[in-house]
């Protein structure tokens, strides 16, 4: 823990590279997961097959490999991204696939009845999702999103091995240089990302609670 | 949504013009972009005589041929799957007893099972199979592993069967209740298989994160799927053969994990039949 | 050294002695002669190892030409060598060895909590480390280098670094070294050498650096892209060690003897030819420090 003491300039930069991360990748990825979410049960069948590829590919795929194309593969089709930048869509292009496997399980948890009314109210497809289908998906969504972006904070480590020095890279170089306090360094940055996730769980719960609703 | 779209009206006429005008422009748009972004990783000679290294192995100082390659990678892909099934059942019964003691009444207990949840959820894997090789005396790679796997996971699987029992209908508890099973016996027997035949596309999906995260093991330096490619690449000292080992990498592993959804889907089509039958579930048990 | 004075500081001098014999006995093979017939004071390390006729030794799994797990997996390099060597002096066959692979965080931990006998990974003598740990030899002193694409004429040395981007492994002593040193260059790290070799045929980055022998693996399999800075020139030193745990110093002369003899019959030599020396013209051994 000493190290870290001494090093405290650089511990406070990899923690808001981390925070920086999660947070603008988060961002991205709740968006562009709810609309590939929609583009899944859309009326349109080869919107639904670009979004039933795109989650299952990123799905399975592990994250280092998604990294690996946007840093190392992409240069070869025309444009080099800088490493904060690729870090960015590698994470975010990665999460979105699971914010859309969440929101997807929410809207097959609305009731069918839901869905029947508005159309029967004359809603199209768009006022349907957005207005009566969405907002109640979400509720029971919000647990497993708040998993999502958990998972999100802590696979921000994988940018430490792409030239992006977050919580992670900077314990790696860190006990290189103090190697007598390996263990102190790590227990400092298991705080460092504790201190992100727990909040982030309690405040779910909290969210969990307010929005509960009996069936 | 099985009977019929749900959240749109069965299209007219007019409507499935549009929808076909719609389907091909789409089509044309998608495989446009898949030619340019091919053509241009052609120019940039990215399909070059790198990918050799995947049939025909040229002469090393390393001493590698083709089959060590391929070696590699089901050598990688049995370690892989060896710490997958491993955590897996150890990770779902630690779950199920977390969650038993979350819903505890007792509330120093609820609190411990919270702490235990909480922390286990916000700490990285790497970071949990890097602690346990350092700390836990005797410990291999394998068990350094499998540990980070099964605390996160557990920790994981538990939040899940907890948002599972708590959209279940009130009802359930009530009938229970009422029939005088006590709060050990509800849980056993009426909240958690019901929980887990709910969520299991969630637990699936974990169970997929699950065998993805055993790829963080080279941190306590075990040879998984892509480590052990990644290595080939290293002992050739040839950058450029990472492209194509990568490539069969994300291939198995793409394969192995919808393999693994599709035999969760078919688990979920067979535990659906059995809740039409008249019998009831016996012991719950949490296969994902 | 003088062989007087390496005598002399042997002190069981019948124990060189052995091992010259075995040396000149058995050389038909590969393998390093194993010594039949050494006998160890009692309660020593040495004599622990040699009685269980097993040793534990951490090397990494990632160093081309030093530690680099091979087609089957088990390790093979230089450092490998220099891991045999130590234990036939001890009467333990090389099937008898057990290889565990260390990275660079626990080298310290697995010496201190005895998971290994001896670390031969690439690992630099400093006196951070020294606190922690013992270190027998150096066995080699390598130095960091540079590495650019073969039409690069700008790099010339560690001098010519401004505003250039450099990639090299994230938590290795080449990497502290630029950002201790060269704050004017632009570091990028990645987790393996491949990736830094990639990033560098991208053009992603300018140069690549790290120990000198490595970087010569790379150029030697790809000698129409790439090449070193000034043939090779190496502008740090890094003395490789063999980690030990601290205050074993019987362990750490018998170590210390043992690499002075194979400095001697030749066979260290040899165990370089069969390695490294694939990309590098063999070196001078250099100077053992019994501090």
């Amino acid at each position: 823990m000493r190290s870290l003491l001494l090093e405290h300039d650089l511990l406070w930069q990899a923690f808001s590279t981390t925070l920086m991360l999660a947070a603008v990748s988060g961002a991205i990825a709740l968006v562009v997961g709810t609309v590939v979410a929609g583009l899944r049960v859309s009326p349109y069948l080869p919107l639904r097959t670009v979004a039933t590829l795109y989650t299952e590919f990123l799905r399975n795929t592990p994250l280092t490999i998604v990294f690996f194309f946007y840093v190392f593969v992409t240069p070869s089709m025309g444009f080099t991204l800088e490493y904060k930048a690729a870090a960015i869509i590698a994470l975010s292009s990665y999460t979105s696939a699971f914010v859309a496997e969440a929101v997807r399980s929410g809207i097959n948890s609305v009731g069918v009845g839901q869905a029947e009314a508005a159309r029967s109210l004359g809603m199209s497809f768009g006022q349907n999702l957005a207005i009566v289908v969405l907002p109640q998906a979400f509720r029971t969504a919000i647990p497993p999103l708040i998993n999502v972006l958990i998972a999100l904070v802590k696979n921000t480590s994988v940018a430490g091995a792409f030239s992006v020095l977050e919580l992670f890279a900077m314990s790696r170089r860190l006990t290189n240089v103090h190697s007598g306090d390996v263990l102190g360094i790590l227990a400092g940055v298991a705080l460092c990302y504790l201190i992100i996730c727990i909040p982030l769980g309690r405040l779910a719960a909290g969210i969990e609670r307010k929005v509960a609703f009996a069936r | 949504m099985s009977s019929g779209p749900v959240l749109y009206d069965v299209a007219g006429p007019a409507e499935r013009r549009r929808s076909r005008i719609i389907s091909v422009v789409l089509t044309v748009v998608v495989l446009a972009a898949a030619a340019v972004a091919v053509s241009r990783l052609a120019a940039n000679g990215v399909f070059d005589d790198r990918w050799r290294v995947l049939w025909d192995v040229p002469m090393n100082f390393a001493g590698y041929e083709t089959k060590h390659v391929w070696q590699a990678v089901f050598r990688g892909l049995g370690a892989t799957l060896l710490a997958a099934a491993i955590a897996l059942p150890l990770a779902a019964v630690l779950a199920v007893v977390l969650v038993s003691l979350r819903t505890s009444h007792l509330l120093p207990v609820r609190w411990l099972a919270i702490g235990v949840i909480e922390v286990c959820r916000g700490l990285p894997v790497v970071l949990m199979m890097f602690f346990a090789i350092l700390v836990i005396p005797g410990s291999t790679p394998l068990m350094a592993v499998v540990f980070g796997l099964v605390m996160y996971n557990a920790a994981v699987f538990a939040e899940i069967l907890r948002a599972g029992i708590a959209a279940l209908p009130r009802g359930q508890t009530e009938a229970a209740e009422s029939l005088g099973m006590g709060p050990a016996l509800t849980y056993r027997d009426v909240q958690l298989p019901q929980a887990v035949r709910m969520m299991l596309p969630s637990l699936i999906a974990q169970g997929v994160v699950l065998v993805k995260d055993s790829s963080l093991g080279y941190i306590v330096s075990y040879a998984e799927l892509l480590r052990s490619i990644s290595r080939v690449a290293d002992a050739l000292t040839n950058a450029s053969y990472l492209l194509p080992l990568l490539t069969v990498g994300a291939a198995v592993y793409v394969t192995l994990n919808v393999l693994l959804s599709r035999l969760a889907v078919w688990a979920q089509r067979r535990s659906g039949r059995r809740r039409r039958a008249p019998v009831v579930v016996g012991t719950p048990t949490v296969e994902v | 050294m003088t062989t007087s004075r390496r005598l002399l500081l042997t002190g069981g001098a019948g124990l060189a002695a052995a091992i010259a014999l075995a040396a000149c006995g058995g050389s038909s093979s590969d393998e390093p002669a194993v010594a039949e017939d050494a006998t160890f004071a009692d309660g020593s390390t040495m004599k622990k190892l040699a009685d269980a006729g097993k040793i534990t030794i951490g090397t990494k799994f990632d160093q081309p030409l030093f530690g680099q797990a091979g087609p089957d997996g088990t390790p093979a390099g230089f450092d490998v060598e220099i891991g045999t060597l130590i234990a036939a002096a001890l009467g333990i066959e090389k099937k008898s060895i057990e290889w565990v692979e260390t990275v660079s965080a626990n080298r310290e931990p697995f010496i201190e909590n005895g998971k290994v006998d001896l670390v031969v990974a690439t690992y630099t003598i400093n006196d951070t480390r020294k606190e922690v740990v013992d270190f027998a030899g150096p066995y080699y002193v390598a130095g960091q280098a540079l590495m650019v694409t073969k039409d690069n004429e700008d790099i010339t040395g560690e001098d010519t670094l401004e505003g250039k981007k450099v990639a090299s492994v994230e938590g290795s002593t080449p990497a502290q070294y630029m950002t201790d040193n060269h704050p004017e260059a632009e570091l990028s790290t990645f987790d393996t050498y491949s990736n830094c070799v990639t990033a560098l045929t991208n053009g992603q980055v300018d140069a690549v650096t790290t120990d000198n022998v490595i970087l010569a693996g790379f150029v030697a399999a790809n000698k129409e892209e790439l090449k070193l800075v000034g043939d090779g020139a190496t502008f740090t030193e890094e003395p490789y060690g063999i980690g030990l745990k601290k205050g074993d110093d019987d362990f750490r002369t018998f170590v210390n003897d043992t690499l002075q003899a194979a400095y001697d019959d030749g066979s260290w030599a040899k165990a370089w030819e069969e390695t490294a020396g694939a990309v590098l013209p063999t070196p001078d051994p250099p100077e053992i420090d019994r501090y």
